[in-house]
């Protein structure tokens, strides 16, 4: 047997003639929904939602960790920043989300000290390198990410860094999946689930879809040929009348997840209350830092607590993220709502569907 | 933000790893996998390893892109 090759046999385009032609042979008319804004990057990027079209109509839901932080908890990083003798780091995506103090972006070219680090470990380092400034690592993302944050505070402690904080706005994606079922404002008749967080999580942990929904879930990968092979799955699930997660990511994904992974997220961050972006408040969907790391605590040890006014502006990603409409119906999209000039976080994250949508909308190149 | 690629091992040092991501040279971190080796393919994001990528899985899949109804 040949050697796989990770990066060009998923991308094979007469693989994908085949799967489409599988996929063509069913009649019924179906949504998805894709939990995950890497999915949602890549079916754009491939052009597969206009490829599907006949009969599967693909929605995006609250799949980008960028796009579901809400004003409050973005506002927090701006307080963080501005704070004396405090060096804000972060993933590179937030630097642009605008909301009513401007962007992150702006801040550090007034002269705050605010950098973007690839990994929670640079962070790390740079608390090393500045033992005289306060470093911040300003946590945004799912389970995916969340284990190294977790991993860098118990570095820090390993090393007895006392200059070394985490402000985590971490979220749990479950409890906005269920939040999102029990609205029942989105039709959806199956969902093809998060590769990445999976990663982590595992893929037996989505058994409540089928079971408690009566929704198939088939658990992807993220190359076009992965996202092909998962609606197919899906609808043969549905053509033989069975309802049961799948798990078409098998390379990547074990049915327990990382077992490593897990116990070091549980070991520092326990389940709160958190605000989302479109949804609100969601109880048991934050991962806040428990009280034996509370020394690492950004929250506790400075003073993030500020008012912010909800403007109503021209904005949709709320309902974007709800999976309601679509960007090109928010009146803004495109004009003057771009890539370059984001109104909104959807517009700012390449996992956004704005910023996707935009980008990709006329790319159909499997077919 | 939970994007992540497969990576080829090239170097293992304790808990590091130096890895190739199409061309680019990173060091990344080994401590939430076990046992992989040089020339193993892993899955990075944010500079860790998430995850060991199972060859054997990979080449099923791949056959079963290539199976007629
Ligand atoms: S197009 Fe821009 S303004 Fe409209 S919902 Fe998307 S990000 Fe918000």
């Amino acid at each position: 047997m040949d050697k796989p090759n990770f990066f060009n046999d998923f991308k094979n385009a007469s693989y994908a003639q085949n799967i489409l032609s599988k996929i063509r042979k069913f009649q019924n008319e179906i949504t998805i929904m894709e939990f995950c804004g890497g999915h949602t990057h890549t079916i754009f990027k491939y052009g597969i939602r206009e490829i599907l079209l006949q009969n599967v109509k693909m929605r995006s839901g609250p799949g980008c960790p960028v796009c579901v932080t809400s004003n409050e908890d973005l506002a927090k990083a701006f307080v963080l920043a501005k704070t004396p003798n405090v060096i804000l780091t972060t993933y590179g995506d937030m630097l642009s989300v605008p909301n009513e103090f401007g962007t992150l972006e702006k801040l550090k070219a007034e002269g705050f000290d605010i950098r973007t680090v690839y990994s929670t470990l640079d962070a790390l380092k740079i608390a090393e390198n500045n033992p005289n400034k306060k470093i911040v690592f300003f946590a945004v993302g799912f389970e995916t990410t969340a284990p190294a944050t977790a991993a860098s505070i118990l570095k820090a402690k390993e090393k007895n860094l006392k200059n070394y904080f985490v402000s985590s706005v971490l979220k749990f994606t479950i409890p906005v999946t269920i939040a999102l079922l029990k609205s029942g404002e989105v039709k959806i008749d199956a969902v093809l689930g998060p590769g990445h967080v999976s990663t982590v999580i595992g893929s037996e942990i989505w058994n409540f879809f089928p079971q408690n929904y009566k929704i198939p879930c088939v658990i992807s990968g993220f190359e076009p040929l992965d996202i092909l092979q998962s609606v197919f799955l899906i609808l043969k699930q549905i053509a033989e009348n069975r309802c049961e997660v799948e798990n078409e990511y098998k390379r990547a994904v074990l049915p327990q997840g990382n077992k490593i992974a897990l116990k070091i997220l549980n070991d520092v961050f326990e389940p709160a209350s958190a605000f989302w972006r479109g949804f609100g408040e969601i109880p048991e969907s934050g991962m806040k830092i428990k009280k034996e790391f509370s020394e690492f605590d950004a929250d506790l040890v400075f003073n993030t607590k500020i008012k912010i006014n909800e403007k109503n502006t021209a904005c949709r990603c709320g309902e974007v993220l709800r999976g309601l409409i679509e960007p090109h119906e928010c009146k803004i999209f495109g004009n003057p709502c771009t890539p370059e000039n984001p109104f909104g976080p959807c517009m700012v994250s390449s996992e956004g569907s704005c910023s996707a949508f935009y980008k990709f909308n006329k790319n159909t190149i499997l077919t | 933000m939970c994007l992540a690629v497969p990576a080829k091992i090239l170097e293992i040092n304790g808990q590091e790893a130096k890895v190739d991501i199409l061309g680019i040279v990173k060091n990344i971190s080994l401590l939430m996998i076990e046992d992989v080796q040089k020339g193993d393919f892993v899955l990075v994001h944010v500079g860790f390893a998430l995850q060991k990528l199972s060859e054997k899985e990979a080449q099923k899949t791949i056959e079963i892109f290539k199976e007629s109804v």
